[in-house]
Order: structure tokens, then C-alpha cells, then sequence
């Protein structure tokens, strides 16, 4: 097919699709209303399991089934990505080189270090109370370990982060999730239903279980985010071919190779 | 305008179709396919706006003392935003693997070597 057949063809699916989805856009609730029909009774059920954070509620206690699905989808994308990115056979992995970093940039990172990793930590803990929770806490706490990417070099990043460590940790978070479900099982109850005390509104302990599907799901992220950028920083850095030509080399992939730029 | 925000839902998948089909370049197309993602949270969102609503968390407001937002559409988001990342991880990865064994990443290169 030609470049024109192909942009026409192009147009007119677009267009027909705009067509479709604006007459569809009419017939929607219109912007701004006030009914809102799920979202008035997921606010209602989550204030009756005493959790403030609704948003919290519904993944991990009224849709707890469907976030286990989620997480798997989680699981087997980092899974994928693990295997797409081994070394193969054709390549050798080498010692990455230490790099010069300037003193300021050393000295905020390694400040701010402890600072984003606890706040990751709180964000997880405190995800039935405010904003927040085990998805967004374990991307902002396994941030803070690649700080040490940015304040020293990649060998020291090395050192802390333990890829076959992290693998087990994201493993143990995606089995952690169903096996709670397990648990509950054998207490009589239903699958993933919410049988812990719900405890008092507002507080650390509130929300029966959500806070411990929260930490499971915390634990898998914040692996699964170590591991991801470990496989691309891997490819960037430390994996080149027998011919000595660093990752894709050509495409230009490389450039957030460190030693080049300096300060990355 | 009532429908505003649907419509721009609507265009940013639009927009991310558009590139994904007109793309040279794999790591374009991914971005595009991001941009289509994009559209989805936009539409989920715009859903459950409520006109004077605040967030669906109760920390610091007395529940009932104010309209809030629908946070059934706000939890699908999240899902959203979560698989969205780590598929955009995954493709990216078949896109490192693509250039590395073909030496390129324009997809109509790709299917004049297989040819």
C-alpha cells in the first residue's frame, strides 16, 4: 500500500471515529453533574469500613479481586521485560566505570535520599488514610535508591540493589496479595473480604484489611520498579556485544550512559 | 460547553491513533500508544467530575460536608496509569531488542527485511 492509500485510509477510519465518539460523548452524563450513582455508594461502603481514603477502599476492598488481576498484569510485564532483556548469547556484561560526579549534585542527593525513601515508605503506610498507597508509595520509595545512581555512579547502585533480591521481594509481594486472599478463606469468609476489626476512622489502623493488601502491593511495586530500571540501565551500561558496540549503539539509546555528560 | 472535556478525551486518542499509524520510529510509536492511554484517563476523570466536588478522601474533611468527586473512575485511573507504565516498560524492551537485532527501529524498514 502506497503512502497516500495508506494516509487515506488513515483519515477517513479517524474520521469515522470521530464521528462515533462524539455522537457517543452526547448521550454521557453531562460534565460535572451530580450523579454519580457508584461513586455515592462506594463513599457510603468505604465510611462504613471506616476507611478514609476511598480511593484506597475500592481497590483493595470492594474491587480486591479485580486489583489481584491488575497486579498480576504487573507481575507479568516486569516478568516480560526480564526475559526480552537478559544478556544473550552474543553479549558480555562489563564493570561499568566510576564516574565523576560535582560536589553540590553529591551532596543533595545523597541528602535527599533518606528523605524520598521514607516519604515512599509513609505514602505506602498511610494508604488508607490520605492520598496515596502501595502503587504510588513503591514507585516513590524504589526512586530513591536510583538517587544513588545520580549522587555517586552506577557501581554503587550496584552494590545496594541486588537484582536477584529485588526479583524475590516483587515474587513475594505478587504471591503475598492472593495467599491474604487464601487466609481470609480459611477464617470462613469470602475471598479477599474485609474480615479484619475495621478500627477507628482516620487512624493508622484503620480499614481491616486494606493497609495489608496495601503493604503487599507496596513490596511489588517498589521491586518490580528496582527490577525494570535495573534490566534498562543494565542494557545502557553494563551489557554490550562481543564486538564491543555498547547496547543499540547506532539507534542512540545510549545516551543516558553515564561518564558522557557528567552530571546526568 | 457541557461536553468539552469528553471531546478532548476524544481528540487525544485521536491524536495517539494518528501517530501510531503515521510513526517512523518504534519508540515513537510507543509514546503514541502512551498518548492514547492518556485519552482514557482524561475520559475516566471527566466522568466523575462533580461540579464544587473535592477529593473522595476524608482525612481532613467531615464526611457528608461536601460534594465529592466519584472515586470509582479515580481507582479505574489508577489501574490505568499502573499497567499503562509497565507495558510501556515492556514495549520499550521489545523495541531495545528490535533495533539490536535489525539495526533499526523504523517499522517500515522492518518489514522490507523480512521480505
Amino acid at each position: 500500500m502506497s503512502l497516500r492509500v495508506r494516509m487515506v485510509v488513515l483519515a477517513v477510519g479517524l474520521l469515522g471515529l470521530a464521528a462515533m465518539l462524539v455522537a457517543a460523548f452526547r448521550k454521557l452524563p453531562g460534565f460535572g453533574g451530580s450523579w454519580h450513582p457508584y461513586g455515592q455508594r462506594a463513599v457510603e461502603t468505604a465510611l462504613g469500613r471506616h476507611t478514609s481514603n476511598v480511593i484506597a477502599s475500592i481497590n483493595f476492598d470492594q474491587r480486591a479481586f479485580d486489583t489481584m488481576g491488575e497486579q498480576a498484569i504487573l507481575f507479568g510485564a516486569v516478568l516480560g521485560t526480564v526475559v526480552i532483556l537478559r544478556t544473550t548469547r552474543d553479549e558480555r556484561r562489563v564493570e561499568p566505570e566510576p564516574a565523576r560526579v560535582p560536589a553540590p549534585l553529591r551532596r543533595y542527593a545523597l541528602a535527599v535520599l533518606p528523605v524520598t525513601l521514607l516519604t515512599g515508605l509513609y505514602v505506602v503506610a498511610h494508604g488508607q488514610v490520605s492520598p496515596g498507597g502501595g502503587f504510588q508509595g513503591g514507585v516513590v520509595a524504589a526512586t530513591a535508591l536510583h538517587l544513588l545512581y545520580i549522587a555517586v555512579d552506577y557501581r554503587a547502585l550496584q552494590r545496594v540493589r541486588s537484582v536477584p533480591l529485588f526479583t524475590l521481594a516483587d515474587a513475594a509481594g505478587e504471591a503475598g496479595y492472593p495467599l491474604l486472599g487464601l487466609g481470609v478463606l480459611m477464617t470462613g469468609a469470602s475471598f479477599l473480604e474485609n474480615v479484619l476489626p475495621y478500627g477507628t476512622l482516620g487512624t493508622l489502623s484503620s480499614g481491616g484489611t486494606v493497609p495489608v493488601l496495601n503493604a503487599a502491593i507496596g513490596l511489588e511495586v517498589a521491586a518490580a520498579v528496582v527490577v525494570l530500571l535495573a534490566q534498562f540501565l543494565d542494557q545502557a551500561i553494563v551489557i554490550e556485544s562481543e564486538d564491543g558496540e555498547q547496547g543499540a549503539g547506532s539507534v542512540g539509546d545510549g545516551d543516558g550512559r553515564r561518564g558522557e555528560g557528567g552530571a546526568a | 460547553m457541557s461536553i468539552l472535556p469528553y471531546l478532548v478525551a476524544g481528540w487525544l486518542f485521536l491524536a495517539g491513533c494518528y501517530g501510531l499509524a503515521t510513526s517512523r520510529n518504534l519508540i515513537h510509536a510507543v509514546g503514541s500508544l502512551a498518548v492514547c492511554q492518556a485519552s482514557t484517563y482524561v475520559l475516566l476523570l471527566a466522568v466523575g467530575y462533580r461540579r464544587g466536588g473535592t477529593a473522595p478522601v476524608f482525612s481532613d474533611i467531615r464526611p457528608g460536608s461536601r460534594p465529592v468527586v466519584d472515586p470509582v473512575v479515580q481507582a479505574l485511573t489508577l489501574t490505568d496509569v499502573v499497567v499503562g507504565a509497565t507495558l510501556t516498560a515492556l514495549l520499550l524492551a521489545l523495541v531495545v531488542q528490535v533495533s539490536k537485532r535489525h539495526g533499526t527501529v523504523d517499522p517500515d524498514e522492518l518489514r522490507e527485511l523480512r521480505g
